[in-house]
């Protein structure tokens, strides 16, 4: 009780984690209630104000068919922040789940899964995602997927690591020696005592999943339009930038944001965790 | 005029900042270690003895901070002292051996290098000067080959070696002041008395003062001219160590002295003292004595007054520096109120234990061991961790474990309990039936039979779960369920002193007595016929220690349970076990009744073993063993001790490998000297 409550003080005077959550918190209140907040329709073409300058009606302008820029950034945080979190969800639960079984039990199955878990490593994953989703085709369900199995390996590896430590402490021994099964020990046993690595390795890859998920859109193989997502509306205006700048540059900031954002968040936690 | 003290602590406070509060570890410190004299700084953890320590060289932790007070080493004030300055005394008054030489060598850099560079730093020399310095301070640490062990890595290197090494560097400089911090306390009991007679040795070569802090009163007592005893970071008393450990006028120092098991005493002679209560944070007692909620002599002065320190005139003759005390009552002190009443029918109840034990019986064991073995594989050569053991146990009674590091003590408690496979022809009967190699192969009721209470309680005990959840989970083994389960779980945490507050605490919160307490309930919630308890007092203070053999005692009064008890303390192994097998690179040795072990006939190894108990009478004439432990990788040919035993005879000890021959009275000895012979010292 007193631990939790000291590392939430620390936590109200970590100047990274308010940033952070402030930054966050603004792109869900734009994801969650976006409708509500947009000063125009962020669908309605109006092809008679097309890529207007920024202005005191239009504040980041307008695209080529007349959209307002300002409106398509607020609902653009809606897909991503669906996607990204829900496939990091997927990738920390199956990579956790898989970690732990290679870690407690280790033998041929560790020495299989590990090689597989490198080789996937020495492949550019944007490449392999690419391919998957080609396969599959796209669509929001697909992107989780795709980008949760992916992840799984890399936190499969981390969370591996921390259950080679726990298996050797002598809590397993003793739940082995009421005899409690493995599938016990692992979930009942280890699993609380990793679960706090698996949760900051979880803020880690959304950072990264957010980044993934906005490349992928910016190829074609992410989110699909008519979605006002920022990846998709770079890519439709990247070839105006030199002209039309704020085409590309209010998404692209916002990509950033969120990104920087979590990753603030990440290192916040970390540095109260570990404290 | 007297020359100046080589460290003098005046009215010193220090206090470590925790979150933002500032928490006071040491108040009104002060002490004098005069040139030459050896001073002991002595208590139990978290008393503020390293503290002291990193105070005296200014290297207190980032958060800590000297608030009030004086330090002088060598007449130099050292708060006073620019940076430069300290590191001039660094480098050239002052050295610490710290606790862990593992830790206190670079382990990627050789032994030469490390050592040639305090040369280099110290006095400028170079290149082959500094290494010869280097290899004539190796040798007079008496490290038998200094060339060999220069080219080594500090990782090969066995504990007491690395610690001779870093004795070495730190004697390297010729420094006033050496400071000591428990620098045997990881070491085994034949290494630890070698590293103190180096040390003692050196000191009549050097010359230097030191300050040498420990939490062994035993240790303190031989090593030490004059000592200080630390409690909640104040010096409860302090005077010449002969006197203060013969007549202690502090009552925490009656305490701590009542509280270790002196050699010799057996549990049929009683429980053991403790000292109530727990040691209070740092910092939160003001306005009163430190010591107050845990004496049997308080009274209401003590509550209400700060007791001064005082001066004692008991001094002896000879002794300078004098005695003090903080007590109001300094002649109380050694009619402090005993706490030890031990129930007249838990005592009879081991009394019967003991005799049983030391006569022959024909009644089945509890367990019996046959042709047990472990060979692990390193590096593709066979490693015997255990070499063909044989014994057996019978019901009610404790076999003690003795042997050094690397004697497969811990090895043959996990073979046991099925937590290591065994090579195969062993054997492990349990009551009659023959265990499964595997402990996941095992009944219920051979997993409830069959328990072990750890060393490390902070291992042992999972930090994610309640201390209800953690002895609840070991109930279902029993098939309880509600009411039923609760009561149980109140009655096993009530039989191991838990109240119901500490139910709902994670190990966290507890201190290492606790945890190891919730450890103990854990292997008896399911009845047990057998506990294998290994080191679990090792981790622990001496007034917790005693503590948790009590309660050991007491539980196996009551439920008349085995023990298997694993320490490398042999008054503690003395004190607890009915018979006891002393263990050497996975051989037994030497096997039979406690008093027979203890009073010999000896094996050759067990002489030394006792000898080397800084309490024993035998000390004075210790027998010293020569050489390093041979790596079970290469055991020795013949006898594994022959080696290294002071009374080898000839080529049979290492050709022929002595059978376990019987010396009478159930106990046996594995060597060529017959048992009559063995008698005789040598």
């Amino acid at each position: 009780m007193s631990v939790v409550s000291e590392r939430l003080r620390a936590a109200a005077h970590s100047a990274t984690l308010i940033t952070g959550l402030a930054i966050l918190t603004f792109w869900i209140v734009c994801a969650l209630f976006g409708s509500a907040m947009t000063p125009f329709d962020p669908y309605a073409d109006n092809l008679l104000s097309t890529l207007a300058s920024p202005s005191t009606a239009h504040w980041f302008g307008t695209d080529q068919l007349g959209r307002d820029i300002l409106s398509r950034v607020i609902m653009g945080a809606r897909d991503i922040l669906i996607v990204a979190p829900l496939a990091t969800l997927l990738g920390t639960v199956l990579g956790t789940a898989l970690g732990l079984c290679i870690g407690y039990l280790r033998g041929a199955l560790d020495d299989v899964v590990s090689r597989v878990i490198e080789a996937i490593q020495a492949l550019p994953l944007i490449i392999v995602a690419l391919m998957a989703l080609a396969a599959v085709g796209t669509s929001n369900a697909t992107v989780v997927l795709v980008i949760g199995f992916v992840f799984t390996p890399l936190i499969a590896r981390t969370v591996r690591a921390a259950v080679l430590i726990e298996r050797d402490q002598d809590y397993v021994a003793a739940a082995r020696l009421r005899g409690d099964g493995r599938l016990t020990i692992m979930f009942v046993e280890i699993l609380p005592n990793v679960l706090p690595l698996a949760l900051v390795e979880m803020t880690v890859r959304l950072g990264y999943a957010i980044f993934f998920v906005a490349s992928l859109s910016f190829l074609g193989f992410g989110i699909q339009p008519p979605s006002a997502d920022w990846g998709i509306a770079i890519a439709e205006n990247y070839s105006l930038i030199g002209s039309y700048w704020w085409t590309v540059l209010f998404d692209a900031a916002a990509t950033a944001s969120l990104v920087i954002g979590v990753n603030l968040v990440t290192d916040g936690l970390k540095s109260v965790v570990d404290a | 005029m007297t020359p100046q003290p080589a460290l003098k602590v005046e009215h010193l406070d220090v206090v470590y900042r925790v979150g933002r509060q500032e928490r006071r570890v040491l108040s009104d410190l002060s002490f004098t270690i005069r040139r030459g004299e050896s001073y002991g700084l002595v208590g139990e953890s978290g008393c503020g003895k390293s503290t002291a320590a990193f105070a005296a060289i200014r290297y207190l932790a980032r958060n800590g901070r000297v608030s009030g007070g004086r330090i002088l080493v060598d007449g130099r004030d050292l708060m006073a002292l620019s940076a430069a300055e300290l590191r001039t005394l660094r480098t050239q008054s002052v050295s610490m051996v710290y606790q862990d030489p593992g830790r206190a060598l670079n382990p990627t850099i050789r032994i030469g290098r490390q050592m040639t560079e305090v040369f280099e730093v110290a006095e400028g020399l170079k290149g082959k000067q500094a290494h010869e310095r280097a290899a004539q301070m190796l040798a007079r640490v008496q490290i038998p080959s200094p060339e060999r062990v220069m080219a080594n890595y500090p990782h090969e290197l066995s504990g007491g070696m690395q610690q001779r090494v870093v004795i070495a560097m730190a004697l390297s400089i010729n420094p006033a002041l050496l400071i000591l911090d428990e620098p045997t306390t990881g070491l085994d009991a034949t290494v630890e008395a070698e590293v103190l007679d180096l040390v003692s040795r050196l000191r009549g070569e050097f010359n230097n003062s030191i300050l040498f802090i420990s939490h062994s009163l035993p240790v303190i007592a031989r090593m030490c001219d004059r000592v200080g005893v630390l409690y909640a970071g104040e010096l409860v008393e302090e005077g010449p160590a002969a006197s203060v450990f013969a007549d202690p006028r502090h009552p925490y120092t009656v305490g701590l002295l009542r509280c270790v098991p002196s050699y010799g005493r057996r549990k049929s002679h009683g429980r053991l003292e403790t000292i109530p209560g727990f040691l209070p944070a740092p910092g939160s007692i003001t306005g009163r004595c430190v010591f107050v909620e845990r004496c049997g002599n308080a009274t209401e002065r003590c509550r209400s007054e700060v007791p001064p320190r005082i001066e004692l005139d008991g001094a002896r003759e000879g002794d300078a520096g004098g005695r003090s005390t903080r007590c109001f009552y300094p002649e109380r002190a050694p009619d402090l109120p005993h706490t030890a009443q031990a129930p007249a029918q838990a005592l009879a109840a081991v009394a019967a234990v003991a005799a049983a034990s030391a006569a022959p019986r024909a009644a089945q064991p509890l367990l019996r061991v046959r042709a047990l073995s472990k060979t692990y594989q390193v590096a593709g050569k066979p490693f015997h961790a255990v070499n063909n053991m044989d014994f057996e146990l019978w019901a009610g009674e404790t076999l003690g474990l003795v042997g050094e590091s690397g004697s497969g003590k811990s090895s043959l408690a996990k073979l046991l309990l099925g937590l290591s496979i065994p090579d195969p022809g062993g054997r492990v009967e349990l009551g009659g039936e023959t265990l499964a190699a595997d402990t996941a192969a095992r009944t219920a009721a051979q997993h409830k039979a069959l328990q072990i209470v750890f060393q490390n309680p902070g291992s042992a005990l999972n930090r994610s779960q309640t201390v209800r959840r953690l002895i609840g989970r070991s109930l279902r083994l029993v098939g309880l369920s509600g009411r039923a389960r609760e009561t149980r779980l109140l009655e096993l945490a009530a039989s191991v002193r838990l109240t119901a507050r500490h139910l709902e605490e994670k190990p966290r919160q507890l201190s290492g007595g606790l945890k190891q307490r919730v450890g103990i309930a854990r292997a008896f919630a399911g009845g047990p016929a057998l506990v294998v308890c290994d080191e679990p007092t090792s981790a622990l203070d001496v007034s917790v220690q005693s503590a948790i053999l009590n309660l050991l005692v007491d539980l196996q009064a009551e439920q008349q349970v085995s023990y298997i008890f694993i320490s490398h303390d042999l008054n503690v192994v003395h004190y607890l076990s009915d018979r006891i097998a002393v263990l050497y690179l996975g051989r037994l040795l030497e096997i039979g009744p406690s008093e027979a072990v203890f009073s010999g006939p000896h094996h050759p190894y067990t002489a030394a073993l006792l000898s080397a108990n800084p309490a024993a009478a035998t000390h004075a004439n210790r027998i010293r063993l020569q050489g390093e432990l041979p790596s079970a990788l290469n055991l020795p040919s013949g006898c594994v001790f022959q080696t290294r035993c002071p009374r080898k005879i000839g080529r049979i000890c290492e050709d022929q490998e002595p059978a376990l021959l019987d010396a009478g009275l159930r106990h046996a000895i594995r060597c060529h000297i017959p048992a009559a012979e063995l008698t005789r010292a040598p």
